[in-house]
């Protein structure tokens, strides 16, 4: 259910490496505990931000969750598909239902990251 | 994001295990271990708005005043006229301070010309019934009945219809916000046609032990018309309704007239607890009243989220949400009496952003009758 080319967060982003750029998302995993997806709030492209600071927001219709910047980024890209259908994160959160295309601006912060393995691990314990 | 953890102390229903077998997401709420949702909040509420959804509501309390006096005795601690009920008959009432404000909402059954049946919030059930108990006079008895119901709702269009394969009496012949004991599925039941959803629907009170087999088998008849619905969608639908929910939109603080419910205020019923200070507070103005309102930018408005008018802080969200059948974000708040008019424009701080939002008529959805 995770990819194995994919690195996590312990607050549940996913970044998906490609070149000197990446993807991010939310996990299968943290859109099942929001529930119904109803409204993405994504930054503009070119905005920078620091390792674990917020840089948006995903509302399901019970609750708020703040996304956070999986490493040192620049924001290249937003996906309007999803601002358009939040529910495509329901869908499909690990591949339609991207949110940003970042460049990376600090390659070491990758390595702070989860496997697939390490993730699958920490959500098991949190369902505990 | 954070998980909510089950507590082993936590209060389960009857229908627990049904819950828990048919996958339901499951949170304390008002120490009860209940079901949020079971498929997801949106298809639940939209099932009960166009078909039918099945509640567990078994929470709620129960609170029985018996006796030549308790009628007195309701009269005294709660706003609306319960000797204007007749037998078989309910009504939403609020139960109240002296202040005006309230100890609870709940609803007002009268089982016969001396006992009454409150169906009171889960959270307070304890609460209300040492506040009734302590006002007991006469010859009235006061029994906190809460741990011998269960509580089951099918609300929706197709509500009636599915219930009355079950039995043989004629549903459609109570009235709204009236009840009867009848035979459901071989099991005696009281059956009130109320609800919290501003559907149609029934409210089925029954024994804890005869509760799984009443769900399953209501399940059983309306197969693909009935959907599980939990707390989530519960708080959803009441919102469009503009129904008001303790603890968010109302409590000890507020008053019956400021929650907008007047119409549940009996002025020439006689003396009740609270009477001369919500009748001062009508007579000297209000200073502020619950207003529905609509969010024009993109974002949703949460319980506590901040209302400025320019500089001022004028109030904060009780209740907000994205309505799933409106498609729109919604909410209540207190705003001072000259800023509740429809149509002012306001704003509220969403997380550091102001977004602009409407007084709108309430309630924001009502049912075609």
């Amino acid at each position: 259910m995770y990819p194995k080319e994919y690195l996590y967060t312990k607050e549940h982003e996913w970044i998906k490496k490609d070149g000197s750029q990446a993807v991010v998302g939310i996990t299968i995993y943290a859109q099942k505990q929001l529930g119904d997806i109803v409204f993405v709030e994504l930054p503009q492209p070119g905005k920078n931000y620091e390792a674990g600071k917020p840089f948006g927001s995903v509302e399901s219709v019970k609750a708020v969750s703040e996304i956070y910047a999986p490493v040192s980024m620049e924001v290249v890209a937003v996906n309007n598909d999803v601002v358009q259908r939040p529910e495509l994160i329901n869908e499909d959160a690990h591949d339609k239902g991207w949110l940003i295309k970042i460049k990376v601006n600090n390659e070491a912060d990758l390595e702070g990251l989860l496997s697939a393995e390490e993730y699958e691990e920490l959500i098991s314990q949190d369902q505990h | 994001m954070t998980v909510e953890a089950s507590s082993d102390e936590l209060k389960r229903t009857p229908l627990h295990a049904v819950h828990t077998a048919a996958g339901a997401k499951m949170v304390p709420y008002a120490g009860w271990h209940m079901p949020i949702e079971y498929t997801g909040v949106v298809s639940e509420h939209v099932a009960v708005r166009t078909s039918a959804g099945l509640f567990d509501v078994s929470h709620m309390g129960e609170i029985e005043v018996t006796g030549p006096d308790a009628l007195a005795l309701v009269q005294r601690v709660t706003t609306n006229n319960a000797a204007k009920l007749a037998l078989n008959q309910a009504q939403y009432s609020a139960l109240i301070y002296p202040e005006g404000t309230f100890v609870d909402d709940l609803l007002v059954y009268r089982f016969a010309e001396n006992h009454f049946f409150l169906c009171v919030n889960a959270s307070n059930a304890e609460k209300d019934y040492e506040y009734i108990r302590s006002h007991a006079r006469g010859n009235v008895e006061v029994r906190n009945t809460s741990d011998q119901y269960a509580q089951i709702a099918l609300q929706g269009p197709r509500a009636i219809s599915i219930l009355q394969k079950m039995t043989a009496f004629d549903l459609q012949s109570v009235k709204y916000y009236w009840f009867r004991r009848l035979d459901l599925a071989g099991e005696q039941v009281i059956a009130a046609r109320t609800g919290y959803t501003g559907e149609d629907g029934f409210e089925i009170f029954s024994k804890p032990a005869k509760a799984a087999s009443l769900w399953n088998r209501i399940r059983e008849i309306g197969g693909d018309h009935v959907t599980l619905a939990g707390l989530g969608a519960r708080d959803t639908l009441r919102l469009e309704a503009k129904m008001v929910l303790y603890g968010n939109d109302i409590d000890q603080t507020t008053t019956v007239l400021e929650a907008d419910l007047e119409w549940i205020i009996k002025w020439d019923k006689g003396d009740f607890i609270g009477r001369s200070a919500l009748w001062n507070q009508k007579e000297n103005g209000l200073d502020r009243k619950l207003a529905g309102f609509e969010i024009l930018d993109r974002g949703i408005a949460r319980h506590g989220y901040d209302a400025f008018i320019e500089d001022k802080k004028v109030g904060a969200v009780t209740s907000g949400t994205y309505a799933p059948y409106l498609k729109k974000a919604i909410g209540l708040l207190y705003l001072p009496d000259e800023y509740a008019a429809v149509d002012q424009e306001f704003e509220i701080d969403v997380r550091g952003k102001r977004l602009k939002a409407r007084v709108v008529p309430t309630p924001f959805y009502r049912r075609k009758k």
